[in-house]
């Protein structure tokens, strides 16, 4: 059966070829190799819960996660962004429409093609576990659906403040450890992903993976129980935090990252050691099947395309010809 | 069985109240007292730190660079001002509007009780101008206010530096909140109109023209008073009406700006030192917290942004004083200080509240709270209490042995005999008492126009004499009042008198704490040593002398020497008696004006309270 699928995909990519930049040439056929990591599409759900201009570090986190995978690949149709406020328009905010996520202001993260699914009052636990677990009502667009399936790898990126076991939304209400876990067991037997990654960049960060139980999920956090999330720099100009110090060597170590990179997790798994973090990430893998150091940063961070070349020529049956 | 359950229990523990009640009152007092000057001991103080989150830390970048300008313009305002002999309204407005701001003006007159030695006039009439630097992209419901008062002569450079900071923060887009700059005419009496017009309240029958404009709830209010064009050394103020404090986050943010911008910063005038564990940097400790509680308990604003208080609004004044420093700052630190401070402001979201709202400052840098600084009451409060029960079961224990070998029948003789005086007795001295306080309060006032004409004295000097005098006849009052007394002699009456009166001064200490601790605190002291030991039969002369000397007149004489000397400026007994006399004229003037509450309680309250004791001094 996967052998039919690699061919029916190759006969349709076959006619998008030139749209493909040659980087992603692989030279042999091997379609062991072409589905190796058992995934087709990407999708990545990033979420700040904080709202307030003092934490405006939350939403930079936020919009510096999804300007990478962006980057990396993943369409906007296949990104969920709930932001729980809106920092860029703050009337505080000195250098309106702009997010920066570094001092003297080199990188604006806002940018002009942002689109955000979720926004200020959308952004609570109900709503977040809907998306998850794709338990939407039938008016929700799609832009706010997490169409994901069997072959999905999905992203999950959460920032904001969080203490031992919970994660606050917006400062009325919180989510469980215990919740989350069960809405990734909801999206495992709902066949809802193929493999997940979570990252967490908040206080006591670790704490939030504890209760998984569902295969195939890997966690990342930024501290463990008991520790402290700190944040990196403040900009005088603006007169706030720019970013939390997890998220800001992360963005530092995927701007190397291109679509081509061979990067694995082992690497990630070292970004932001205790003496840059002053706190301690964490990591989970052991409900993961796969051997960490096989699996690609781009599994889930970007959306490559694995594109094989072939030479020859396919014949196609008149009734395709008369189709098109 | 429990302690307070078994009657045999009971009965022992109230035997050992009554026999050891003197002692544990005096240990009581003296414990009450050193607790309170232990607060100023610095390993009993916290340090002060940020509590409001959305101000943070001082991480704002200052860029004000106009203070030469700034100064300039203080100079032309005051030129204009000796020029119109009062406020130049019509430059103001014109200068304020050439900055971008919309400006209004407010005119007010205030007939006053009597004139006092500022004034000299019955009527005041003024005029206040405001501009209001409309937030760039916020909708208008929230509002920060700067304001400089115009006095004559003096505090030009403030009203230079206000205008400087208006243009300023005129060409700043992340304001999210409207900035009202303010100049009052009249000090206080500018100001309270404008509050008053703003916040469509009249609780002082001034007489207002509406605002024209508004700018929504204002969160927070500095006022500034600057009089030379170097400073060396800014001061905070804080104390308000009533002694009402504003949020100490306020007291916070000052204090964060000084240390980063490099300003040298006071409370009270005095530096801060370093050697808390010397005697003399204990007793500066010291001479700053009593600075703040004298202050606090005289109940009247020490600066423009007590009237803000009352309405909920976090305000302080911040002084520029010029001492002989080497190290000066000029306008545009001051400036920056200021700018930096507002910045941090616009980022509240709510009104201030995470910090104490009570609180003494023995420095800038530590902070007592309530919690810390009440148990010295409560342990005055307690000898009262102590009292109580030492009369309550001095009377029980009386009946009780009168009753233990006697028939039943000769108990109730001597029960009912023993419990005739009863409520009503004790009626006549406490109306009386208090129709004498409504005579203090009333009479100065309302016969001063009487006593000018017949004394040689200006209308102030009349009204304070008046109340001297009322407060004097009130002595006489006990060989008086026994003529109306029918329980007057016997040894039940007083004590039941004592009861109530013990009871009364509790309450109405305990009251008055809670609202100014200080007040109450230095009351307590006073009054508590009173109404614990008089008894008719103590030595009259000598305690009738020392019940004069406690009395709250003379307390009021006292703290105002004391005072004098915290500031080390030590007065002779001439100067200082003027100076006591003017300081009764500016209570009773501050209670028609603005309301302090200082003037009516001590009048009806505390005064009629103290007559009651003088009454059982000379019961018989």
């Amino acid at each position: 059966m996967l052998a039919l699928c690699a061919s029916q995909l190759t006969a349709i990519l076959d006619m998008n070829l030139l749209a493909f930049s040659s980087r992603n040439y692989i030279k042999h056929d091997n379609a062991g190799q072409f589905f190796s990591s058992g995934h087709t599409n990407n999708w990545a759900v990033l979420v700040c819960t904080s709202r307030f201009w003092f934490n405006y570090r939350h939403v930079a986190n936020t919009l510096s996660v999804y300007r990478s995978v962006k980057r990396l690949g993943i369409p906007d149709s296949h990104i969920v962004l709930m932001l729980a406020d809106d920092m860029a328009c703050n009337h505080r905010n000195p250098k309106p429409a702009t997010v920066f996520s570094h001092k003297n202001m080199e990188l604006n993260v806002y940018g002009d093609d942002v689109e955000v699914d979720y926004r200020g009052y959308e952004v609570t636990v109900e709503n977040f576990l809907r998306v998850l677990t794709g338990r939407l009502p039938p008016s929700t667009p799609r832009s706010k659906r997490l169409l994901s399936d069997d072959r999905s790898n999905i992203l999950i990126y959460l920032t904001g403040h969080g203490g031992n076991g919970f994660l606050k939304f917006q400062d009325s209400e919180e989510i469980s450890n215990v919740e989350l876990a069960d809405a990734f067991e909801q999206m495992w037997q709902k066949r809802r992903y193929n493999e997940l990654l979570f990252i967490i960049d908040t206080c006591q960060g670790a704490s939030m993976y504890e209760r998984f139980y569902s295969p195939n999920l890997m966690a990342l956090a930024s501290s463990q129980v008991g520790e402290d999330s700190l944040s990196h720099q403040p900009d005088l100009a603006i007169g706030v935090h720019l970013m939390d110090r997890y998220t800001f060597y992360l963005l530092e170590f995927l701007e190397d990252i291109h679509p081509a990179s061979k990067t694995n997790m082992n690497d990630l798994f070292k970004v932001c050691p205790k003496s840059q973090c002053v706190s301690t990430p964490g990591h989970r893998t052991d409900l993961f099947l796969r051997d960490p150091g096989s699996v690609l940063i781009t599994d889930f961070f970007g959306s490559v395309r694995k594109v094989e070349i072939t030479m020859e020529t396919i014949n196609l049956t008149d009734p395709i010809n008369s189709f098109r | 069985m429990g302690l307070l359950s078994d009657p045999n229990r009971r009965r022992a523990l109230i035997s050992l109240l009554t026999r050891l009640n003197t002692p544990i009152c005096l240990v009581c007092y003296m414990a009450g007292v050193a607790w309170f000057m232990g607060l100023a001991f610095e390993p009993f103080t916290l340090r002060t730190y940020m509590s409001e989150n959305a101000m943070g830390s001082t991480m704002v970048e200052e860029r004000f660079p106009a203070g030469e300008r700034a100064l300039a313009t203080g100079r032309e305002f005051a030129a204009h001002k000796k020029k119109v002999g009062g406020m130049p309204v019509d430059w103001l407005v014109k200068t304020m509007q050439a900055r971008g701001l919309e400006v209004f003006t407010q005119s007010f007159s205030r007939t006053l009780p009597f004139p006092d030695e500022n004034k000299e006039r019955y009527m005041v009439k003024g005029t206040n101008v405001y501009g209001i630097l409309r937030a760039p992209r916020a909708p208008r419901t929230e509002a920060l206010v700067l304001s400089a008062p115009c006095s004559p002569g003096d505090n030009n450079q403030a009203v230079g530096l206000l205008l400087g900071l208006a243009q300023y923060f005129r060409n700043q887009i992340y304001w999210a909140k409207d900035i009202i700059f303010l100049v009052n005419e009249h000090d206080l009496i500018g100001m309270q109109a404008w509050l008053e017009g703003y916040h469509h309240t009249n609780t002082t029958g001034m007489d207002w023209s509406p605002l024209q404009g508004r700018g929504g709830s204002i969160q927070a209010a500095l006022s500034l008073e600057l009089s030379s064009d170097v400073i060396t050394s800014l001061d905070l103020v804080l104390e308000g009406l009533n002694g009402q404090l504003p949020n100490l986050d306020l007291a916070n943010l000052f204090y964060a700006f000084c240390q980063k911008i490099g300003v040298l910063c006071t409370i009270q005038g005095k530096l801060q030192r370093n050697d808390w564990d010397s005697v003399s940097g204990y007793s500066h400790a010291v001479q700053t917290m009593m600075l703040m509680v004298m202050k606090q308990a005289s109940g009247r604003p020490w600066g423009d942004h007590g009237l803000f208080l009352r309405y909920h609004i976090e305000a302080a004044t911040i002084k520029g004083i010029n001492s002989f420093r080497q190290y000066k700052t000029d306008a545009t630190t001051i400036g920056r200080l200021l700018e930096g401070m507002y910045r941090k402001l616009n980022n509240l979201l709510e009104r201030l509240h995470q910090s104490y709202f009570f609180y003494l400052m023995p420095s800038l840098s530590h902070f007592v709270s309530i919690g810390y600084y009440m148990p010295a009451f409560g342990l005055l409060t307690v000898i009262l209490l102590l009292r109580e029960t030492h009369i309550f079961t001095g009377r029980y224990l009386s009946i009780y042995s009168a009753c233990i070998g006697n028939s039943p029948l000769l108990i109730k003789y001597v029960s009912s005999q023993q419990s005739s005086p009863g409520v009503l007795s004790v009626l006549t001295p406490l109306v009386i008492s208090h129709l004498t306080g409504v005579a203090l309060y009333t009479l100065p006032i309302r016969f001063q126009e009487m006593a000018v004409e017949h004394f040689p004295v200006s209308e102030t000097e009349a009204v304070v004499l008046t109340a001297i005098a009322v407060y004097t006849a009130g002595l006489a009052l006990p060989h008086n009042t026994h003529r109306f007394l029918s329980g007057e002699g016997t040894e039940q009456g007083w004590r039941v008198l004592k009861l109530v009166a013990v009871l009364y001064l509790a309450v109405l200490l305990g009251c008055t704490a809670l609202i100014n601790f200080s007040l109450g605190f230095i009351l307590a002291l006073t009054l508590v040593p009173v109404a614990a030991f008089v008894t008719p039969h103590i030595p009259k002369v000598l305690s009738a002398f020392i019940l004069v000397i406690l009395s709250p007149a003379c307390t009021l004489l006292f703290s105002v020497f004391f005072f004098q000397e915290l500031q080390e400026m030590p007065v002779s007994f001439q100067d200082g008696w003027l100076l006591y006399l003017s300081v009764i004229s500016q209570g009773i003037l501050d209670h028609f004006l603005y309301g302090s509450l200082v003037y009516p309680l001590i009048a009806l309250l505390v005064y009629p309270c103290w007559l009651l004791f003088w009454n059982i001094l000379f019961w018989k």
